[in-house]
Parts: C-alpha cells; sequence; structure tokens
C-alpha cells in the first residue's frame, strides 16, 4: 500500500533553516540526503520531492471565461508544504514508523525538529469486482 | 533494453548502428513512426540474440534485415485489411531491395545526419526533439529516456508517440535539408544536443538511482556530428565546450553530492585528457579564424581548465572572450557572467555596477543566479550583511535543490562568521 508523507513546516518568513548556524543547516541536508537513500535502498522510496519557497506559491481558479486568476503571494502563511514522499509499504504502522523518522530531522544544535508529517494513504489499490 | 549480458563494446556497436538502421529502413519505407517501431524491435531482437549466437559479420545488415522484416510484417497485416492480394505482391520487390542494400554501405554516414535534421526539426517541441533523438539517433529505449528526465514511462512514450505524429503530419520528407536551410536547422540540432547535455550536467536532484548518463550520450553524438562534419567551427566548438565542462564532474560535487563551486574544487580530480582534447579542438577551430557562440563559450572554458590553480586563472583573458561573446549574442546570462569576469579583473565595485543595469534590463528579474552572483560580489566587497540578504534570497528563488542548500550553506557560513568574529 502506498502512503503520501506530507512535510509541513512553520512559517514566519521563507526558509527559516537558512537562518540556522552552518553545521546545523548541513547535518540537516546529510540527514535527508542518508533517510531518501536508505527508502531507495529498502525498496519503499516511489518518489520524493522538496517543494520550492512559499513566496512562490500561488492560488490559482478559473474565472467565468475559463482562464486562470491567480492569487498571491503569501508571505505569511502559518504553516506551508516543504516536501513529500510516496513510499510502497507493507502496513500503516511501517508507514507512520517512516514519518517519525523524518520528524525526528536534526535542528538548530542537533535537537530533532519533531515537525508534523501528515500521513495519507494514495489511492492506488486495485478495484474490487462487484458482484 | 541492453541487458548486462552485452558486453560494452556491443553495446556501443548497438547505438551507433540504431541510427543508420533506421534512416536505411526509412529511405525504403517512408514512415517514421512505423521504421522506428521496427528499429526498436530489431535492437532488442540483437539485445538478446548476440549474447547467445554471437554479433553476426555483417552487424548493420542483419539488424537492416530484422526491422525490415518486422516492417513488412506489419504493413502486410495492415494492408491485409484492406486489399489484401494486391499489396502482398506489391511488397515483395521493397524487401529483395533491401536484402541487396545491406551490403552498400555508402550513406550510413548521410542517414545519420539526416535523422538529426529530422528529429529536431523546428516543428516540434523542444521536448519532444530531444526525447525522438534520444531514442533515434541515440538507439535508447523509451524506458531509459523516462529515468533520465525522471518522468514516468507512460508520460515519455506518449511524449515520442506524439513527436513521431508531428514528423508525419508535418510531411518532413527523409532527405538533406537544401543548403540554405542547412545552417539554420544545424543550430536546432545542436541546440537540442547542448540541451541533453546540460541536462545530464546540472541534474544532481531526485534519488539518482539509475539516471541515464545523459551528458556521455550527448557527446557521444556530437562527436558522430563532428565526424560528419569535421569543417564545421560550432559543430567542434560544442563538442570541445561539453568535453571542457565533463572534465570537471569528478570535482563538482562532494561526498554527500552537495556541489562545490569552480573555485573551490580540486583541480586534480579534473580530466586531463578530456581537457587536452577540448583544447586540442578549440584551438584548431579558432586558428581558422572561424568565430561563433559555442567556439567561445568552449575557448572559456578551456582557460578556465588550464589554470592549475584557481589563482593561476586568465581573467583578463576571459574577459575579453566574455566581450566578445556579449557583442555577439544577447543573452542576459551571458552579461551576468560578464559582470563576474568583470569583478574578478577590475574589481567587485565594477562588477556591481554591470549587475544594476541588469536590475533595469529586467530579462533577468527575480532569477536565482542575479541574487547569488551579487551575494558574491557584496561579499567580496565586504558587505557582508548584504551578502547574507542576497544569498538567502537566492536560495528562496532557485529550483535545484543543490543549489538550494549550496546557497543557504553560503548565508550561514557568513552570518557564522558575524556572530563570531
Amino acid at each position: 500500500m502506498k502512503y503520501m508523507l506530507m512535510m509541513n513546516t512553520p512559517g514566519g518568513g521563507p526558509y527559516q533553516i537558512a537562518n540556522w548556524p552552518q553545521k546545523d543547516i548541513q547535518a540537516h541536508i546529510a540527514f535527508m540526503m542518508s533517510f531518501n537513500k536508505k527508502l531507495g535502498e529498502s525498496g519503499e522510496l516511489v518518489g520524493a520531492e522538496g517543494l520550492a519557497g512559499p513566496d512562490q506559491a500561488r492560488l490559482v481558479r478559473a474565472g467565468k471565461d475559463g482562464k486562470p486568476i491567480t492569487d498571491g503571494v503569501f508571505p505569511e502563511a502559518k504553516e506551508f508544504l516543504a516536501g513529500y514522499w510516496i513510499v510502497d509499504v507493507e502496513s500503516p504502522e511501517r508507514a507512520y514508523e517512516i514519518a517519525a523518522q523524518a520528524s525526528a530531522a536534526p535542528g538548530p544544535g542537533g535537537a530533532p525538529l519533531n515537525m508534523a508529517i501528515e500521513v495519507r494513504q494514495v489511492m492506488s489499490g486495485p478495484p474490487k469486482d462487484w458482484p | 533494453m541492453i541487458p548486462l549480458s552485452l558486453n560494452a563494446h556491443a553495446e556501443h556497436l548497438l547505438r551507433d548502428l540504431a541510427p543508420q538502421v533506421l534512416g536505411a529502413v526509412l529511405r525504403r519505407f517512408r514512415d517514421f513512426g512505423a521504421s522506428e517501431d521496427a528499429v526498436q524491435e530489431a535492437l532488442i531482437a540483437a539485445a538478446t540474440q548476440w549474447p547467445r549466437e554471437g554479433v553476426p559479420d555483417n552487424p548493420r545488415g542483419w539488424m537492416i534485415q530484422v526491422a525490415s522484416r518486422r516492417l513488412a510484417d506489419h504493413v502486410r497485416s495492415e494492408a491485409a485489411r484492406r486489399r489484401r492480394e494486391a499489396v502482398v505482391v506489391s511488397l515483395v520487390p521493397p524487401e529483395q531491395q533491401i536484402a541487396a542494400a545491406a551490403d552498400a554501405a555508402d550513406d550510413e554516414r548521410d542517414d545519420t545526419l539526416v535523422l538529426l535534421f529530422m528529429c529536431c526539426h523546428p516543428a516540434l517541441s523542444t521536448p519532444s526533439a530531444i526525447a525522438l533523438t534520444l531514442r533515434a539517433v541515440g538507439g535508447l529505449t523509451t524506458a531509459e529516456i523516462a529515468t533520465a528526465f525522471l518522468v514516468p514511462e507512460a508520460t515519455m512514450a506518449q511524449r515520442i508517440s506524439r513527436a513521431k505524429q508531428s514528423i508525419k503530419a508535418s510531411g518532413v520528407p527523409f532527405q538533406m535539408p537544401t543548403p540554405e536551410e542547412r545552417t539554420q536547422r544545424l543550430d536546432a540540432v545542436l541546440h537540442v544536443l547542448y540541451l541533453i547535455f546540460n541536462e545530464g550536467y546540472t541534474a544532481s536532484s531526485g534519488p539518482a538511482l539509475s539516471r541515464t548518463d545523459l551528458s556521455g550520450e550527448a557527446i557521444r553524438l556530437t562527436r558522430a556530428v563532428h565526424a560528419l562534419l569535421p569543417d564545421d567551427g560550432e559543430v567542434a566548438g560544442l563538442l570541445a565546450l561539453m568535453l571542457l565542462t565533463d572534465a570537471r564532474r569528478a570535482a563538482r560535487t562532494g561526498p554527500a553530492g552537495e556541489l562545490i563551486p569552480l573555485d573551490q574544487q580540486d583541480r586534480s580530480l579534473w580530466d586531463q585528457r578530456a581537457i587536452a582534447e577540448g583544447v586540442a579542438l578549440v584551438t584548431a577551430t579558432l586558428s581558422r579564424g572561424s568565430v561563433g557562440e559555442y567556439q567561445l563559450q568552449a575557448a572559456i572554458a578551456a582557460v578556465h581548465d588550464e589554470a592549475a590553480r584557481v589563482e593561476d586563472t586568465d581573467w583578463p583573458q576571459i574577459l575579453a572572450l566574455y566581450g566578445v561573446l556579449k557583442r555577439m549574442s544577447d543573452n542576459p546570462m551571458v552579461a551576468l557572467n560578464h559582470a563576474i569576469a568583470t569583478a574578478m579583473v577590475h574589481g567587485p565595485a565594477a562588477g556591481l555596477e554591470l549587475l544594476r543595469a541588469l536590475d533595469a534590463d529586467g530579462r533577468l528579474a527575480g532569477n536565482h543566479r542575479l541574487d547569488a552572483v551579487r551575494a558574491h560580489l557584496l561579499e567580496q566587497a565586504g558587505d557582508r550583511e548584504a551578502a547574507i540578504a542576497c544569498f538567502r534570497r537566492a536560495a528562496g528563488r532557485t529550483a535545484s535543490l543543490p543549489e538550494r542548500n549550496y546557497l543557504m550553506a553560503q548565508a550561514a557560513r557568513l552570518s557564522d562568521a558575524l556572530e563570531q568574529p
């Protein structure tokens, strides 16, 4: 079964991480790289992407003529989606375990960030036979 | 497509043969989509049969025959639906012709070139042209191309199939373009090859588990074009540029995949053989009095590569070359690099002055590279706080993860230094 793990980071201006000391940034990046590598090696990683900063985000709706109406930028957003993983795992418990590892990524001073990871099942199961 | 059991020599042979075989089949059957599918089947047949039975004496003839047979079967079954008997009779002669033509190898060189002109046709969108070139000329499978561009295989299959339809619909004949068309079409071919190279060279995002070596493929194809058109300065220039850039590959990333800029690279890791070949190519073409954008970029890359230490870099020479390039091209990225060279020769203030002109130009507004260059120059000028702000702004604007990590680290390095003077 597939799950999407969404990493939401608190807002308060783009890229809080850019204000950390250099060695903490490096430790965080190294953690994320080895985390992704391990998921790939265990055969559970379907895909992972980081998203560009929220200061480039736009909300789009179709206008009456079907043309896009864009809204934004939202620098004051409380939290934003920073990136996601899609994993293919044996059980929901395994997905939670992976999410907990990501949540414990090191922050300033090497302390775990414990950021919230939203876990949602991807609807990729086969359809049941209808009677 | 190519199994591990096939040795490197046979794999190389197959990739080289793919466009020649496609060209030969296409000249007779004239249906690009069907011919291309038939050649893919022949490649798969070769990849499964050759390891068992050995490489045939005439591999090109073998593949043309297999592809033609597949195509004849295909045409036959299509035609059967319409007018079975009449068509079957008329199909025999082309098959015989092909069997004879397999030995006549005169056209193989031109075929590869015509195929490139066809795949890089201006009627196609750039992503389509890239995908089609890699498949039809490069002999890569759809799955390999999809992996290289990190898109699902079905998406890439659709892109290739639409490209083939566009070629069919546009009625581009399989023949050498007229001399008038040729320069313009060659520009399109070189641009596609350049983009393939860049995709491979700058792509360090994604899990990077099994990315096909796009840079290597671009170099191989450009080498083939250079062999066909040895007197064309821009072809030689592009090949030199690729070799001189690719030579730094091993030094470009650190153990954790982090980006290492040119001035901090371990130059002992540079590939001296590639540098020597690139320098020889660009020296030969420039000495013939030929000048073009690829040649100038290659000349600049050569000046960097020839400096054993970063402080040996001949910046006045680089500045002069960018000056010529800037007069030839209205590309704002060239102007940005010209500003860097100016700063290296005349100091950061002169470079920052040129960046202000680029702000006014507007085409690079919001581009992270403008902020990144400004940050570096501000740091050289001693304005750390402004440099930190620019590094952070650039980090927020790039779409490349390794680049963002690099820019954030630069900001953090400066801010650490501010706190502990």
